[in-house]
């Protein structure tokens, strides 16, 4: 890859690391929220389902996962198995491709 | 100290990366929601419940240090965030954990 | 505190290995006086480097306990554990033989990093007038003290993962340069030391910092050139 995309895929790695930031900190306090209540299944499913709000928070969640998490892994892959060049950006583009697909699955299945 | 919070933060991430796409297919389930979270009321998946916690906690901890070394302008106190990264993560898996 | 120290020197090249002596301990006693006397009374064969011994040129740094130091400048009360010495070369760079390493690759990626002052000005233009009190003169101050003595390129854990890495060193000098108003090839510069062999690919395990026997940070001027690169490319520069 050149510099350029390497330094573009830099400024991507900050930049969903910034949104997941946020993200996760809603989530982990969500988490805690519900575990603290004992929440069953169906009482989750009725708050989440229908809400637009949290279709679209989990789904900005899902898309900076789908950008940091292969970035991420792309340092390790590289420095820790010494993978390098096209077929680990191959690899990585169809990791990032099965993560947007599952977690929008996933998404829908809970909030729509 | 720097150092092992770099490392805690890679391997945390390892962990997070490999850990999604099941999270992520559980969700999807969808009407199998019920049967999903009885099975999580076993005390051997709390467990590793509150160790995704700590590892996101962890991650999250050691992300916000390199965000802060990365952008703001040097200053010394930035050798102790570090430290800093350690305590928030401890300070939320302690949280999960009394929450469970 | 006993009469005698147990030094285990590396001896060979990259295969080889340690082989211990017994120094007489004397007070005030520094790493490099232990590692002279090894050579000049145990063993002649014995090659290592040195040059000012008074911490001025960094010829001696050598692995000692398995942290990068300058061996004239610590003394053996400091690291000496149970009278016992582990002497090895320099990390991450190739080995001579004993405890000298092959400094080239060290500072051929200096220069790839473009760490060497371009300027362009005539012998007839005036000088250049740079405040020292000006914002980028005090960040170039706080890093040009550098005297490549490479303790933080053998103390980098990216260094050692990443054959191609630039590392510390060559990237702080890089950063004096970007932000020195003289110098011309800045466009190039910050061009030579993005991507995966450049800036990028520091981790801020923050060792360079540690380990660095001038107090330098490369790790902050690390995450200049990370910031400067970003807002270049982000600018259509890069």
């Amino acid at each position: 890859m050149s510099v350029r995309g390497e330094t573009r895929l830099w400024i991507a790695q900050r930049a969903s690391a910034a949104v997941l930031a946020l993200c996760v900190l809603v989530h982990l306090a969500t988490m805690i929220y519900a575990v603290r209540g004992g929440l069953t299944g169906a009482e989750i499913l009725a708050r989440t389902r229908g809400s637009g709000a949290w279709l679209a928070f989990y789904s900005v969640f899902v898309l900076a996962v789908t950008v940091h998490a292969p970035i991420g892994l792309r340092a390790v892959l590289g420095e820790w198995l010494g993978w390098r060049g096209r077929s680990r950006d191959a690899a990585l583009l169809l990791f990032a491709m099965l993560l947007a697909w599952m977690g929008m699955r996933a998404v829908f299945g809970v909030f729509a | 100290m720097s150092k092992w919070v770099a490392l805690v933060h890679r391997v945390s991430g390892i962990a997070l990366a490999l850990f999604l796409p099941a999270h992520f297919w559980v969700l999807g389930q969808g009407l199998a929601m019920d049967a999903f979270l009885k099975w999580t009321e076993q005390p051997l998946v709390k467990f590793a419940e509150w160790g995704l916690v700590v590892l996101l906690a962890a991650h999250l901890g050691g992300g916000l240090r390199v965000l802060a070394l990365e952008f703001l302008p040097w200053h010394d106190w930035q050798k102790s965030l570090a430290a800093a990264a350690a305590a928030l993560t401890l300070g939320w898996g302690l949280a999960f954990a009394l929450a469970l | 505190m006993s009469a005698t120290l147990r030094v285990r020197v590396w001896r060979g090249g990259a295969e080889g290995a340690f082989r211990e002596y017994e120094v007489p301990r004397r007070e005030s006693q520094t790493v490099l006086d232990v590692v002279t006397h090894v050579q000049r009374h145990l063993d002649p064969t014995l090659a290592y480097r040195y040059a000012c011994r008074v911490g001025m040129c960094g010829s001696c740094a050598m692995t000692v306990n398995g942290q990068p130091r300058w061996t004239c400048r610590t003394h053996v009360d400091k690291v000496a554990k149970d009278d016992r010495l582990e002497v090895a070369p320099l990390k991450n760079l190739p080995v001579i033989r004993d405890l000298v390493t092959d400094m080239r690759e060290f500072f051929d990626k200096w220069a790839r990093a473009k760490g060497q002052f371009r300027g362009e000005k005539k012998r007839s233009d005036d000088f250049a007038r740079i405040s020292p009190a000006s914002e980028r003169r005090k960040l170039v101050d706080a890093a040009i003290e550098c005297i490549g003595c490479a303790v933080c390129y053998s103390a980098c854990d990216v260094a050692a993962w990443n054959p191609d890495y630039l590392g510390p060193a060559a990237l702080n000098r890089a950063w004096t340069l970007v932000n020195d108003e003289r110098d011309a090839q800045q466009a190039a510069r910050l061009r030579a030391v993005a991507g995966d062999a450049g800036c990028h690919s520091c981790h801020t395990h923050m060792s360079c910092t540690d380990r660095c026997p001038k107090a330098l940070s490369p790790t902050a001027g690390i995450a200049g050139l990370k910031r400067a690169v970003a807002a270049a490319a982000l600018k259509g520069g890069l």
